[in-house]
C-alpha cells in the first residue's frame, strides 16, 4: 500500500479528506499500467435531475402547480388531502399522486373523495423519484390550470434529496412528534417552502412547543412559511388554502 | 436508505457513459451537506455494481467539507454540523461548497488481452 496517499489495490473502498491541491510529490504514479483515467465530473443524480426538469417543463406548459408533500409516517398527509379535496375539489381541479412502499390504501381514500389519483408503490424504495412522478403525471393527465399533490413516502430523510420537478415542497409535522424535528432533519426543512404543523387540536394533551418548533424551522430555513392546522377539526385550513392560492397566482 | 439509489445511479451513469468498458476504480466527491453518508454508499456500491462492468471496482470517496457565506455579515465560515448558522446569529447563508454529489472520474480496468499476454510471458 502507498504510505503517502493510502491507495491500495486490495482495498474495496477508501475514505480520504478533500484537498484543493493534491500533493503528488511523493513520486508515486497514479496512472497505473494498463489503466486509463476518464474524467467524468458529472452529477450522480443527473438522470433524476434531467427528468425532474422535464416534469417541471411539462407542468409549466400546462400551468399546473404540483406540490410535493413530505413528512414522517403518520403526520396526517392523507387526512390533510382528504379535507382539502372535500373543501376545494368542487371549485378547483385537483389530482393526486400517492407514494407508498406498498398497498393502494391511501389511493382508495383519495378516490373516495372523487378526485383523480394514481398510486405509486416504491417497493423497497424509501422515496419517490422524478421518473416515478413523470409516469404518474402521464397516467393522470391532469388538466391545465389544475393542482397536483404528490404525497411522498413517509420519511423525513430520503425524499429531501430527490428533485421531482415540483413547484414547491411542503413538510407536514404533527404535534405528536418532537418540536425539535427541524433540527434533527435539517435537509428536509432546508429544502422546504412551507411547514404545516398538523394536529394542533391535540396540543392540550401533548408536550409540544409550537413556538420552539417554528423557531427551530426558521433556524434551518429563514424563508420557510409556517401554518398551524388541524386537518381533522379544520383549524387553520383557510390559511393553508390562502397559501395554495398564492402559489397558483 | 437512499444510498442504495445513489450507488445504483453511480453505476448507471458510468455504464451509460462508458458502455462495455470494465472499470477498476471510481472516484466520487461527496459533500458533507449532500445528505449522503459515504459509508452507506460504500456498503451499497458492491451490491449495485454486481453483474455490471463495475463489478469488483474500488470506490474512492473524497469528502468535500462545507463552506458557507453569511448573507447578513458577508463572513465566510465552515459550519461544524448540518445547521448552517453564522457566528453573527444569522441563518441566512449561501452554501459555497459541500453540497457536491459527483462522479469525478473512473479508471478503466486493464485490458484483458494485455493481462493474458503478461501471464504468458511470466
Amino acid at each position: 500500500m502507498c504510505e503517502t496517499c493510502g491507495c491500495d489495490d486490495q482495498a474495496k473502498s477508501r475514505l480520504i479528506e478533500w484537498h484543493d491541491v493534491h500533493d503528488d510529490s511523493h513520486g508515486h504514479p497514479h496512472q497505473h499500467d494498463h489503466t486509463h483515467t476518464v474524467t467524468l465530473q458529472t452529477r450522480v443524480l443527473a438522470k433524476n435531475d434531467d427528468l425532474a426538469d422535464a416534469n417541471r417543463r411539462w407542468l409549466a406548459e400546462r400551468h399546473i402547480v404540483a406540490l410535493n408533500l413530505m413528512s414522517s409516517p403518520g403526520s396526517g398527509k392523507t387526512t390533510l388531502l382528504e379535507r382539502t379535496l372535500d373543501e376545494l375539489g368542487s371549485t378547483l381541479a385537483i389530482a393526486v399522486i400517492e407514494g407508498d412502499q406498498e398497498t393502494t390504501l391511501d389511493a382508495e381514500r383519495i378516490r373516495a373523495t372523487g378526485a383523480r389519483v394514481v398510486q405509486v408503490n416504491t417497493g423497497a424504495g424509501c422515496h419517490l423519484d422524478a421518473p416515478m412522478v413523470g409516469a404518474g403525471l402521464r397516467t393522470l393527465q391532469p388538466p391545465s390550470e389544475s393542482l397536483v399533490f404528490i404525497e411522498n413516502v413517509g420519511n423525513l430523510v430520503c425524499p429531501a434529496l430527490f428533485d421531482l420537478g415540483e413547484t414547491a415542497k411542503v413538510v407536514v409535522i404533527s404535534v405528536t412528534e418532537g418540536a425539535d424535528k427541524p433540527l434533527k432533519y435539517p435537509h428536509m426543512f432546508r429544502s422546504a417552502d412551507l411547514v404545516l404543523i398538523n394536529k394542533v387540536d391535540l396540543l392540550p394533551y401533548v408536550d409540544f412547543d409550537v413556538t420552539a418548533c417554528v423557531k427551530a424551522a426558521l433556524t434551518i430555513n429563514p424563508d420557510l412559511d409556517a401554518i398551524q392546522i388541524s386537518a381533522t377539526e379544520g383549524t387553520g385550513m383557510n390559511d393553508w388554502y390562502a397559501w395554495l392560492r398564492r402559489r397558483r397566482s | 436508505m437512499h444510498e442504495l439509489s445513489i450507488a445504483a445511479a453511480v453505476v448507471e451513469q458510468i455504464t451509460t457513459r462508458l458502455p462495455g468498458t470494465p472499470v477498476s476504480l471510481v472516484r466520487l466527491r461527496i459533500g458533507t451537506l449532500s445528505g449522503v453518508v459515504p459509508s452507506a454508499v460504500e456498503f451499497c456500491f458492491s451490491l449495485a455494481a454486481a453483474g455490471t462492468t463495475l463489478e469488483g471496482a474500488v470506490l474512492e470517496i473524497e469528502q468535500v467539507p462545507a463552506r458557507c457565506r453569511c448573507s447578513a455579515c458577508d463572513r465566510e465560515f465552515q459550519p461544524h454540523d448540518q445547521i448552517l448558522l453564522c457566528e453573527c446569529g444569522s441563518a441566512r447563508v449561501t452554501i459555497l461548497a459541500g453540497a457536491d454529489l459527483q462522479i469525478a472520474s473512473v479508471d478503466t480496468a486493464p485490458c484483458r488481452s494485455e493481462e493474458t499476454a503478461v501471464e504468458e510471458h511470466v
